[in-house]
């Protein structure tokens, strides 16, 4: 019998050997993900209870108008035009926050762990991104349940084009906290900043009434300059799409337009995306630059 | 900082002391790459802290004065993510997660939520993870602050069992001069310079020598005869003799030999805290005692 030199528990890790690089950021960019999801299976209370707000949108106003608006919606159920709107800004504040958290680890002292690692402070903001927009994207999963109370069909093409601009529209929304994150160190400021940003970015997308020609004319200029009416109005053509072809809901959906052009609903997206990126670069950028 | 000269060997527990302020969290940022030094430069593990600093980063463990952890995970959570971010291989993270949190007694608290932990297991735990990925050198800031005596011991405990079970430099800083004894080598640092540097016992020896305090029942009278017969002065302290020898314990029985009567008798050896005082001016505690609120409402509630 021979005994080994060293006790195998105490087998040294040769860390030096370990080749940096690409593999190594992606790993870093999962965990921190993965460190999100965790947190936030550890506490499923936060996801419930952030669905209160699309529920009291969709269900609460949106019965008071439909009877309210009825003559001026040949008919349409008011819900199953709202549904859309209250999908995309359901999710604007799960994801903001979860951005946010980042903040909280400023404060306890965990970003300094992950900062002071041989990896890309780059890796850490992507990592938040990815979990901001993933936990937003399965939050809206149990609205996008809801959609048939409103009279919206479950079709598969649907379901995959919401969550895909569900998706995209988070991670945009993520890359907005996490620019505000870098610039802000206390949660309390960042508190209220946020809901002076998300409420009238809410109230001017077009997600609570009708743009186009049924909008004031200001209001609808005003209107393309908010990324969330991108989201809004990607998400309303595509559940449109897929109602009867009598329904009434069709003519209060219309496309943004550029300069007169009706801009498809999948450039809608490519702009989501297109800022989401930009902005999440500019807080890579400052996250570099500041810790 | 002001300038700073310094080399520290492989393998030993060094301490740098010194006051608040002092410049010794900084030193210790600086060295892992945090701060970028204005001038002059520094290597760890051979490796330059400026040029190549991914590279330091892999070889050094860092447990800061703060609380770095993420209370919400479990204590195997929180290490697995540092394994991740420090890129080890994923075939060892399990085995290597398991023997950190032996060495710091905490392996039966392994999936319990760092929340419900103690101050002195969350220090533990930071020293485990800051060893998980087998750093060349561990940076201890301030290890040992705010825990109860109890808990330091503990953490001691653990730092002599690192050192006996993994080939790894210790760097750590504290104002405890009894911490400080426990280094191999030690540097006090003082308004941004090293005023001493050495062993602690070389450095005690520099200061001066062993102090001998005795009550005799005629004290001048005995003065006189140590005077004549030893040829060493004896000044008077209050009501009792004091001495100053290279070899106090040596000392004691040559008194005997000349038949000086003694009714109490003290040897004290020069402290870490004297080897400060000769250095800086001051007492190391001074501050701290004047910054400490729970001292302030001590003498409130007189």
């Amino acid at each position: 019998m021979t005994t080994t030199a060293s006790r195998p528990d105490l087998e040294f890790a040769p860390v030096a050997a370990v080749g940096g690089g690409l593999l190594h950021e992606l790993r870093a960019i999962g965990i921190v993900w993965q460190r999100d999801m965790v947190r936030v299976l550890a506490d499923p209370a936060r996801l419930v209870s952030s669905l209160l707000q699309p529920l009291l949108f969709l269900f609460i106003l949106g019965a008071g108008l439909t009877a309210a608006v009825r003559g001026g919606t040949g008919g349409a159920d008011f819900k199953t035009f709202l549904f859309p709107g209250v999908l995309i800004t359901g999710i604007l504040f799960t994801a903001v926050f979860s951005a946010i958290s980042i903040v909280w680890d400023r404060e306890f002292g965990f970003l300094r762990e992950m900062l002071v690692a041989p990896i890309s402070s780059s890796s850490i903001v992507i990592g938040k991104c990815l979990g901001g927009a993933t936990i937003a994207t399965v939050q809206s999963v149990l609205i996008i349940a809801l959609a048939g109370t409103v009279h919206i069909p479950y079709r598969f093409t649907l379901l995959i084009g919401l969550l895909g601009i569900v998706f995209v529209t988070s991670f945009t929304m993520t890359a907005v906290g996490l620019v505000m994150a870098a610039r802000v160190k206390s949660v309390q400021t960042l508190m209220p900043m946020v809901n002076m940003l998300l409420m009238p970015l809410t109230f001017m997308s077009g997600s609570l009434y009708p743009l186009g020609p049924q909008a004031p004319q200001w209001l609808d200029l005003v209107a393309r300059y908010n990324p969330l009416s991108y989201a809004v109005t990607a998400a309303r053509t595509i559940v449109v799409h897929h109602l009867p072809a009598d329904d009434p809901t069709r003519q209060l959906s219309h496309p943004l337009t550029w300069l007169g052009w009706p801009v498809p609903a999948w450039l809608d997206v490519i702009v989501v995306a297109g800022i989401g990126v930009g902005l999440l670069s500019i807080a890579c950028l400052f996250f570099a630059r500041t810790e | 900082m002001r300038g700073i000269d310094l080399d520290v060997e492989p393998g030993e527990v060094f301490g740098f002391l010194g006051p608040n302020g002092a410049g010794k969290s900084t030193t210790i940022k600086m060295l892992c790459t945090l701060v970028a030094p204005t001038e002059g430069s520094a290597q760890v593990a051979g490796l330059d802290v400026v040029a190549q600093r991914t590279a330091v980063r892999r070889q050094i463990g860092l447990v800061f004065q703060e609380t770095t952890l993420d209370e919400y995970l479990t204590a195997e959570q929180n290490l697995k993510f540092h394994a991740a971010i420090y890129g080890m291989p994923r075939r060892i993270v399990g085995p290597r997660v398991d023997s950190v949190l032996d060495l710091v007694g905490l392996a039966d608290r392994k999936s319990s939520a760092v929340r419900t932990y103690s101050g002195g297991m969350k220090r533990r735990l930071e020293i485990a993870r800051g060893l998980l990925h087998s750093p060349r050198v561990l940076f201890l800031d301030e290890p040992t602050i705010g825990l109860d005596p109890d808990s330091r011991q503990v953490l001691w405990r653990y730092v002599d069992e690192l050192r006996r079970r993994e080939d790894i430099t210790v760097f750590l800083t504290t104002h405890y001069m009894d911490e400080a004894e426990r280094c191999d080598r030690i540097a006090i640092i003082n308004h941004g310079t090293i005023v001493a540097l050495g062993t602690p016992a070389q450095l005690k020896a520099e200061v001066g020598d062993d102090r001998v305090r005795l009550v005799t029942p005629d004290n001048a009278a005995s003065a006189r005869r140590i005077a004549e017969r030893l040829k060493i002065e004896a000044a008077p302290d209050g009501d009792a003799l004091l001495i100053t020898v290279p070899d106090g314990e040596g000392f004691v029985p040559r008194l005997f030999d000349i038949g000086i009567s003694v009714q109490s008798i003290s040897i004290s050896r020069p402290t870490l805290d004297d080897v400060f005082m000769a250095h800086a001016g001051r007492r190391m505690g001074d501050e701290e005692a004047a910054a400490a609120p729970r001292h302030w409402m001590r003498a409130m509630n007189r």
